[in-house]
């Protein structure tokens, strides 16, 4: 009976030792992805305190946080940052709507995919930037010209990785349906455009990445008078370091959340993949 | 087995002898050129199980692909029953299960697909769906997505695919050869059993001697390309075939006799 009782003693003990041994292992684990922005906050600061570049050019961390903080919760920063969501949203959803079915079109018939390919390669590689002068010739300084020329960028993208998508598209699975008596059209809709989902949400990711960039530096150079774009190079020609910065770290804060609100809807719609 | 070569003018189709079920004549197939089939004569018999045997590259899978109407065919005729591929309903099962069945829909959905295709009414679907489960006797659950389940499971929900629509014939290309031997074992006897209940023409493309036995009323041998037929080796041990009748009298000569023929073939 006593032994019996030290014995669950000791196992109870053990399981004790054990349990925070574990505990402390995950929570290392589940630090880790925090080290790298403690590091660079930390240089920051180090870097801002020693002098070596001006407090002009390079405020400290905390202020800058502040500022931003201050200016998501109600300010200016808020305003600027829905405005240049806004316009990345709809540059987005023109480019989706048009590229995905024009993309899965293009690419489930190879030779109207060669005959356009040179033409989408090329204004593919063009900085959508370099197009931002033809733009303000056709929609003069409007909001509007703001939201077609990042559609524009991202367009293409759209339409490049849906085509891809099809083109790439496993054969067998075509060849099943077509056994089972699927007409090209179910082929189409019943194979193809699955088959595609994957490739067609890089291509909406990195859609959504260019929208945003395109939106920030057509918000600097198109008048306007407000958008995140807008925030950072007013803040500069003012001076205002703190504020540039704060909207600086407000576009990143956007771009990342962004790119994982995607994730998480590619995860959900294409959950076969990569399995 | 006369071939008359691609230049000869089309002769009436023949129809071959009482029992048979899918007559190719004349079958003309070339890839870059070279002829692989050229002029093949072949009966394939209604309600039986015919293995197809030969050296590697010889065309096994590309004569089954033939008749499944995928890859389509530079001259001769394939019909069935006299009927055309477009009047006739064909059940395939693939070697690669992972590329086969359609992993955005549920199992039991790419098990209904086929069904679906063919404007079967939801009760119909369900009815036939439940009688599949039945007859398989499925243990496992098939509201999961194909990717969540077995290989051995998946290749079995690809079989209840191929054969839900009650097809006049049913294609199998190498269906084990990604399988383990336990699951291999399972599926087989799963395809002995539905071949008894619904006495299903089939035809199964194999490179494993003993399992293209095993199944078959009759091995077809081809030869090397241009490919020929070699011969054709019956086996009619009555079925249900067991473990046992692997080690079986008859069975050994039949697969030693397959053998030889095979071996002759590949040094040809």
């Amino acid at each position: 009976m006593e032994v019996e009782s030290t014995d669950s003693g000791r196992r109870r003990k053990a399981a004790r030792r054990a349990w925070p041994r574990l505990r402390a292992g995950q929570v290392k684990h589940a630090l880790l992805p925090l080290l790298g922005p403690v590091l660079l906050l930390l240089a920051w600061e180090l870097l801002a305190r020693s002098g070596w570049i001006k407090p002009i050019l390079l405020p400290g961390p905390w202020p800058t946080l502040q500022t931003l903080a201050a200016g998501l919760a109600g300010g200016a920063l808020m305003t600027d940052t829905l405005m240049t969501l806004m316009r990345t949203l709809q540059a987005f959803v023109i480019a989706a709507v048009l590229g995905l079915p024009l993309g899965v079109l293009l690419g489930s018939n190879v030779n109207a995919y060669r005959s356009v390919e040179f033409v989408i390669d090329f204004f593919r590689s063009t900085p959508a930037s370099a197009m931002i002068p033809l733009f303000l010739l056709i929609f003069g300084v409007s909001d509007i010209n703001k939201v077609a020329i990042a559609a524009f960028g991202a367009l293409l993208i759209v339409i490049f990785n849906a085509a891809y998508g099809v083109m790439n598209a496993r054969k067998q699975r075509i060849m099943a349906a077509r056994v089972m008596g699927a007409s090209r059209w179910r082929v189409f809709r019943d194979v193809l455009i699955w088959e595609s989902l994957p490739q067609s949400f890089v291509g909406l990711r990195t859609a959504v990445s260019m929208a945003l960039v395109v939106v920030v530096v057509a918000e600097m150079f198109i008048g306007s008078n407000n958008g995140l774009g807008y925030a950072v190079l007013n803040a500069q020609q003012v001076l205002n370091v703190r504020l540039m910065y704060a909207a600086i770290l407000a576009t990143g804060v956007l771009g990342y959340l962004l790119n994982i609100v995607f994730l998480l809807i590619e995860r959900l719609i294409v959950h076969w993949n990569g399995r | 087995m006369a071939g008359q070569g691609s230049t000869a003018p089309l002769r009436r189709h023949y129809p071959g002898p009482p029992g048979t079920h899918i007559t190719i004549r004349g079958l003309v197939k070339r890839f870059a050129g070279s002829a692989l089939y050229d002029g093949f004569d072949l009966d394939i018999p209604k309600g039986q199980i015919m293995s197809v045997f030969g050296p590697n590259g010889c065309g096994k899978s590309t004569l089954i692909n033939m008749i499944a109407g995928l890859i389509p065919i530079d001259g001769g005729e394939i019909l069935f029953d006299g009927k055309t591929r477009q009047d006739t309903k064909i059940g395939y099962v693939f070697q690669n299960y992972r590329e086969a069945l359609f992993p955005w829909m549920r199992t039991l959905d790419n098990i209904a697909y086929p069904l679906v295709l063919q404007g079967w009414s939801k009760d119909r679907v369900r009815r036939r769906l439940d009688e599949l489960i039945a007859s398989f006797g499925i243990g496992f659950d098939l509201h999961r997505y194909p990717y969540e389940l077995s290989g051995g499971q998946q290749q079995t929900a690809s079989i209840m695919r191929a054969l839900a629509p009650e097809p006049e014939v049913v294609l199998l290309d190498e269906p084990f050869s990604a399988l383990d031997f336990e699951m291999t074992l399972f599926i087989r006897e799963k395809l002995q059993q539905v071949f008894m209940d619904t006495g299903t023409t089939m035809i199964l493309v194999s490179h494993d001697i003993e399992e293209a036995v095993y199944l078959a009323d009759q091995v077809l041998l081809l030869t090397k390309r241009p490919t020929r037929i070699a011969e054709q080796v019956l086996y009619d041990e009555p079925r249900p075939r067991t473990v046992d009748t692997l080690s079986d009298a008859g069975f050994v000569a039949v697969k030693k006799r397959t053998l030889e023929i095979f071996q002759r073939e590949v040094r040809r």
